[in-house]
């Protein structure tokens, strides 16, 4: 098969191209739906934005602010006027960072990452692994033990498997730190790679195991399947033998669907990482997440929402991605003889 | 080589609410086959064509139970023994390219088969390289996935899957549907050759035509059970012995192009006599009273007590 | 002639053949007395064991107090039961709207068809586009917080699955040859809605409704575990955890993991009893 080098580009043009018109409808249907969310509220963002100083402020004053902010407009054009903002790249400042909204979501994020990137790894592959035993082992007592370690792990709240883990390893045994990304009274640019790591380690293991239940259970499901089609007939008529069969035929047809999995769970890894990081006060994304509701913090909290639907949207795209890249059906599917 | 007799096969499910019933989809199935010989197995679909396939690899689903005998080679067919032959001495061409692992490239995957017989690695790929070459196939057919092959490609390559294995019993399972008149024909002659070569062929189809092109004798089966068991020249002599298959035979387009009337019955309510008392033209009470046995009439085998000598 | 070929795979003896149906409606009636039994403890407890109790304050879980005792030494298992008690009532009032509206939005989806198909389809897209708990935060910030907030926050954000559901088998069921046939002949719409849709979807439903439910407490936790949900004032699950977080480096590991554990139980018996309520309506799903 020789690869024709014309139609691959011009599929990436078509695919990247799509992919963008789908990706800015989707943040226009997130501006609207939290532009409408927003402005029925009950919450006077005037009041959210002055806060404790309410007090100092006439009233004269607070019209003012409002008319600043063009909040006597009529609600389509406060609606076109904040969408203008937005297409700048203005989200506006963060009120309790006291920062550009851009910033703190980069300089949060920066710290989530690490964190997000080890459990991402780590529940795919060790979910994968017990995924396949239990598949493999269907009904035997490996597999109950797995489904029911990941059937409890499914019900288990996330925070409160944080919590335990905090327990364990930081109260109990103290190889862990309490809390935070470094440790007290250190200087950011102080902190050591291994200091870094050692605060890591911990909400990372616990968001991993969240993710572990989700991905075992769907990689039994799936390795079940093949283990059902007419080609793993033909295999056992061949004599092979399970785990030959689950070497040679199973792997092979499981990897797409685990890795699209694995890439579209991006959206509950951020969801865990919320509370995670509240747990464990880890100064990430998620925490400030919750530190944008609880002070109302508007511009922040818009400004996530759209971060987050980046987020997932990417692990959406690269799953979609995955197909054309493994799957050879899709690859070479228009070379048939 | 193969001897069948009074196979059946019963599947337990589970149906709404949860109640458990019992579904018997074989019963009474003999057929018996001779090395270097092509037995045609030919009946509607749900006669327990294929699982009589399944049955003898020993790949029947977890909830089906099997009783009756199966003797391949002299010996009991025991599912430890079905085991340790399948692949080996008994080898299956299955239906289609859905029979092979859509992401495995087919070179890798017939060197495969062939590896599991105990070959080397050389070894296989000269089998296979062999194997390909008698069927024509060109080598970069190797390194196509199975989407990539053509109708008569596909049937050669399946049929290399069982060549490369050397076994003495080869099940064709319908490996003629749908496909151009001269790949069928083409498919039929590679199954005649491997009979040629010593080894015992079953071929199951629900196309007779077909079968009769190369078959030495057919079995006829009908809801789970083999109703005759006939020479293939019988069928043009006009010397069948039991009513469905004399119904069979009228019903080819180039006969009288009658299609058998009614339906066969459903494995949840099989009849008490005879399986196709409903719809047989010389039924009498004996037939309800109690199943027939297959008993041997003018050199066949017959299960009706009115069959004549 | 030799019969029975050597391994005939036990079949069971008539007595135990609806084995499994029997097990199912035990394992039924067992997760729905658990489950109610915890929603009505606070009224058969009462008050008692609640007030503030300084000389039995810290102790760790014993005979008298399973759970142990807080800081004010109040009884750790009657406050949890009270908390998750008052957290399954938020939950499923707020999974049965969602279920509404997941039912009303697929069925309307499934049937009408054409762009309002396509709006509802984009909708649920949207949905999913956003981390969950970012959207609940969100909707429970906007609507103000509080009870109210997390009931709306978890109303509006569960129906999108059971909503694909629902509408998948709409599709399948009008396009199914029986009810093209009662329209040929002539049946009116609510007739074939009657007689056809009903019996298909109720079972699916019901089913989807049971196993949102631990999705709907689950986040419903969550929410006041952050404090964005319930108000501290209501000793809801989720705040009696937040609160087990202050005393957590003193050494009292009861207060967070035993109201933990008994909202992990709770959490699993709704999954148990929709498991099980699915494969007896539903056995292709368990067919053995």
């Amino acid at each position: 098969m020789d690869m024709r080098v014309k139609p691959l580009l011009l599929f990436i043009v078509i695919f990247a191209a799509q992919k963008l018109l789908r990706l800015g409808l989707l943040l226009m249907a997130v501006a609207v739906f939290t532009f409408v969310l927003l402005s029925f509220s009950p919450i006077d963002p005037v009041k959210a934005y002055i806060g404790a100083d309410m007090m100092q402020i006439s009233p004269e004053q607070q019209v003012l602010i409002a008319e600043r902010w063009g909040l006597d407009q009529p609600i389509g054009e406060r609606f076109l006027d904040w969408l203008g903002q937005l297409v700048q790249g203005n989200l506006g400042t963060s009120l309790v960072f006291n920062q550009p909204v851009s910033e703190v979501i980069a300089s949060r994020f920066q710290a989530s990452l690490q964190m997000l990137a080890i459990a991402w790894l780590f529940s795919g592959l060790l979910g994968l692994a017990l995924g396949i035993t239990a598949g493999a082992l269907q009904g035997r007592w490996p597999d109950r033990l797995i489904r029911f370690y990941a059937y409890t792990l499914a019900s288990a709240p996330t925070f409160w498997v944080a919590l335990l883990l905090l327990i364990i390893f930081a109260v109990s045994f103290k190889i862990a730190p309490v809390c935070c990304a470094a440790p007290p009274g250190v200087l950011s640019q102080n902190v050591t790679f291994w200091q870094r790591l050692h605060h890591l380690l911990l909400p990372a293991a616990a968001l991993s195991i969240i993710g572990i239940a989700n991905i075992t259970l769907h990689t039994r499901q799936k390795l079940i399947d093949v283990l059902h089609s007419d080609y793993v007939l033909f295999a056992r008529a061949q004599g092979e033998s399970l785990w030959n069969i689950v070497r040679y035929h199973g792997f092979r047809n499981i990897l797409l669907p685990a890795i699209t999995l694995q890439f579209a769970s991006l959206s509950e890894l951020f969801g865990g990482s919320v509370l995670v990081e509240q747990v464990f006060a880890y100064p990430g994304l998620g925490e400030a997440t919750v530190q944008a509701a609880l002070r109302s913090d508007i511009p922040l909290l818009v400004g996530i929402v759209f971060f987050s639907a980046l987020f997932v949207y990417t692990g959406n795209t690269l799953a979609d991605l995955a197909y054309p890249v493994i799957d050879p059906r899709i690859r070479l599917g228009d070379s048939l003889t | 080589m193969l001897s069948i007799s009074n196979l059946g096969v019963t599947f337990t499910q589970y149906n709404q609410g949860l109640r458990r019933k019992q579904l018997t989809v074989i019963t009474d199935l003999d057929l018996d086959v001779q090395s270097g010989e092509v037995v045609a197995v030919v009946g509607a679909s749900g006669s327990g064509k294929s699982l009589l396939a399944h049955a003898l690899l020993g790949i029947l689903p977890k909830n089906a139970a099997i009783s009756g005998t199966m003797r391949f080679q002299g010996e009991m067919l025991t599912p430890k023994r079905c085991q340790s032959l399948r692949g080996k001495a008994i080898a299956l061409i299955p239906q289609s390219v859905g029979y092979l692992d859509p992401l495995m490239k087919v070179g890798a995957q017939v060197q495969r088969v062939a590896q599991l017989t105990g070959c080397s690695k050389a070894e296989a790929k000269t089998g296979v390289d062999r194997t390909f070459t008698r069927y024509d196939l060109p080598m970069n057919v190797r390194d196509r996935y199975p989407f990539q092959l053509s109708g008569g490609m596909a049937r050669r390559v399946l049929v290399s899957t069982a060549v490369v294995t050397k076994a003495q019993l080869v099940i064709a399972d319908e490996p003629t549907p749908g496909l151009h008149p001269d790949v069928v024909k083409e498919t039929l002659s590679h199954l005649r050759e491997l009979a040629t070569e010593g080894r015992g062929v079953i071929l199951i189809t629900h196309d007779i035509e077909a079968a009769l092109q190369i078959a030495d004798r057919v079995a006829v089966f009908y809801a789970g059970t083999t109703v005759e068991i006939a020479a293939a020249r019988d069928f043009h002599s006009g010397n069948l012995r039991h009513p469905y298959t004399q119904a069979l035979w009228r019903s080819l387009p180039q006969n009288e192009f009658m299609p058998v009337p009614g339906n066969q019955p459903s494995p949840e309510q099989l009849p008490t006599g005879c399986l196709f008392s409903d719809r047989c033209p010389w039924v009498s009470e004996i037939c309800d009273a109690e199943r027939p046995q297959l008993r041997k009439v003018r050199e066949g085998w017959v299960r009706c007590v009115h069959a004549k000598g | 002639m030799t019969l029975i070929a050597p391994t005939r795979p036990d079949s069971p003896p008539l007595k135990q053949q609806n084995n499994r149906r029997q097990q199912t409606l035990t394992a039924i009636a067992i997760g729905g007395i658990f489950l109610l039994a915890i929603i009505v403890s606070p009224w058969i407890l009462g008050d008692s064991g609640l007030g503030t109790m300084l000389p039995e304050r810290n102790q760790p879980p014993s005979w008298g107090h399973p759970f142990g005792t807080d800081w004010l030494g109040r009884d750790m298992l009657r406050r949890s039961l009270h908390g998750l008690s008052l957290s399954l009532r938020v939950g499923l009032l707020a999974a049965s709207v969602s279920a509404l509206i997941g039912t009303g939005l697929g069925l309307v989806a499934g049937t009408v068809g054409g762009w309002v198909d396509a709006v509802i389809i984009w909708v649920i897209d949207v949905f999913f586009s956003l981390p969950h708990l970012v959207l609940l935060i969100l909707i429970a910030f906007a609507v103000g917080g509080g009870t109210k907030g997390v009931i709306i926050a978890v109303a509006l954000t569960h129906w999108t699955s059971l909503a694909r559901v629902i509408r998948a088998e709409a599709l399948q069921v009008s396009s199914a040859d029986y009810v093209q046939l009662s329209r040929r002949l002539g049946k009116p719409s609510l007739w074939i809605a009657r007689h056809h849709m009903v019996p298909h979807i109720v079972p699916q439903l019901l089913v989807g409704l049971i196993l949102l439910f631990p999705h709907a407490i689950l986040h419903e936790a969550a929410l006041s575990f952050i404090g964005i949900g319930l108000s501290p004032h209501l000793p809801a699950i989720g705040i009696i955890l937040a609160e087990s977080m202050r005393h957590l480096s003193t050494g009292y590991w009861w207060l967070g993991v035993m109201p933990g554990l008994l909202l992990l139980l709770s959490v699993k018996a709704f999954d148990w009893l929709g498991e099980n309520v699915r494969s007896l309506l539903d056995p292709k799903t368990s067919q053995g």
